[in-house]
């Protein structure tokens, strides 16, 4: 009982961030930021929607796949996050700031 | 229930994305929204228990071929401006309208004398599935049934498969790789461009080893599960080329000289075909794999693995090819 609570707390918790991810990456104004809300979804909605998975299979093969998929996302998400800014960067795309454009908008 | 909801949920998306790629201009965008389309396809696979054709779906449409269409584009440095600055207005739209709307309308209309998805009085249901189903455990000893059917009932089929893929190998070689001793090393895809980075460089030395080991058993345990040895060829692939785009493109082709590529493409089908031809200096027909073992069952099995591995073999070295040559030539 307590643990089908909980993996709905992490379900319902992971599909709130990916939806936010989802959001920001429609509104946000620049590349950077952007990445910031998909590295979100890549990373925190999806280890929280796999733990709640975990949680509903319990012991047993399905949560030891779980787990491989977890590490697998663990280490990948993030590499291609880093990879995306570092590219981004790399080709001269400079954030934008602030001050650069006073005025923006709605 | 849910079966539903993740069928209507899942064609929506393809269509938005079927939508959204014709009027991007974007080639970038296109083509990531290509692997976006092949990803909801396989998943569409799985939700019809076909996991065998998601696989390869999502190893071949969404990996591969994105990355391939991607050395392309570098290729040929028109990745963002459309070719016309505006459509060309020469043609009406209105007949093509009506032609598209009435092929369309009888194309849903032919869909509802369609059976059930599944239904067990549909035409493909009531021919040869049925035998497969009730005899290729027996017969050949492999639990998964697509890879009974795939490699041994249609192994003619898949030879054909095996050929047509070394063969478009092959073209690929004849078309673009034509001047290849012309080519002198220059700077491009080398390190130097690509500024070595220390992150990319430990997560994939962390990461090349485990698919390639996940390539393995997908290649040599698809006779129990979903796999065989287009997945695993497309898989083992993969790895290379991510050490390729890591690592730079000159220290992938040390690991793997083109010459060599060339001879394990070739080597695949000879395997395949060389499979086929030891039953029939026993005295059996053409790709008869009964007679390769003391029984029925063995020798199917071992007929089914060494096939499958030759199509690993040559589908690996193709794709590998394929990428040499796109990002190879990028690169003068």
């Amino acid at each position: 009982m307590i643990i089908d609570i909980l993996s709905w707390i992490c379900l319902l918790a992971g599909g709130a961030l990916g939806i936010v991810g989802g959001i920001g990456i429609h509104r946000f104004p620049d590349f950077y930021s952007r990445l910031h809300a998909a590295g979100i979804t890549d990373t925190l909605c999806a280890m929280l929607i796999l733990l709640g998975l975990g949680l509903q299979a319990g012991w047993s093969l399905a949560a030891f796949k779980l787990a491989l998929i977890f590490m697998f996302l663990f280490f990948t998400s993030p590499t291609a996050s880093h990879a995306l800014a570092n590219a981004a960067q790399h080709s001269g795309l400079q954030p934008r700031l602030d001050s650069d454009e006073p005025e923006v908008g709605s | 229930m849910i079966d539903i909801v993740i069928d209507v949920t899942l064609l929506a998306f393809l269509a938005i994305t079927a939508v959204a790629t014709l009027h991007l201009t974007n080639l970038f965008a296109i083509v990531m929204l290509f692997g976006v389309f092949s990803l909801l396809s396989a998943g569409l696979f799985v939700v019809m228990d076909a996991p065998d054709v998601a696989f390869t779906e999502a190893a071949v449409g969404a990996g591969i071929s994105t990355v391939l269409m991607l050395a392309t584009l570098a290729l040929v440095k028109r990745p963002q401006k459309p070719y016309y600055a505006e459509a060309p207005r020469a043609h009406r739209p209105w007949l093509p309208l009506v032609v598209v709307v009435i092929t369309g309308s009888a194309l849903v209309y032919g869909t509802w004398d369609i059976p059930g998805f599944g239904a067990p009085e549909a035409p493909a249901q009531t021919h040869v599935a049925r035998y497969y189903i009730d005899n290729a455990l027996q017969e050949t000893g492999v639990p998964n049934i697509v890879t009974a059917v795939l490699a041994s009932y249609r192994g003619f089929d898949t030879l054909g498969e095996v050929v047509v893929v070394y063969t478009a190998g092959v073209a690929v070689l004849l078309l673009i790789v034509g001047g290849a001793q012309k080519r002198r090393p220059g700077p491009g895809m080398r390190g130097d461009q690509m500024r070595p980075n220390l992150i990319l460089h430990v997560i994939a030395k962390f990461v090349i080893p485990l698919i390639i080991l996940f390539a393995l058993y997908v290649q040599f345990h698809g006779d129990f599960g979903p796999g065989g040895g287009f997945q695993a060829g497309v898989i083992f692939s993969a790895a290379l080329i991510l050490y390729a785009l890591v690592f730079g493109l000159d220290v992938a082709e040390k690991i793997i000289p083109s010459r060599w590529l060339h001879k394990l493409a070739a080597l695949g089908v000879v395997i395949y075909a060389g499979v086929g031809v030891v039953p029939l200096l026993l005295g059996g027909n053409y790709l008869d794999y009964t007679l390769l073992g003391s029984t029925q069952v063995a020798g199917q099995h071992l007929g089914i693995l060494l096939v499958e591995l030759g199509v690993g073999i040559t589908v690996a070295s193709v794709m590998l090819i394929l990428f040499f040559a796109f990002a190879g030539r990028a690169r003068k």
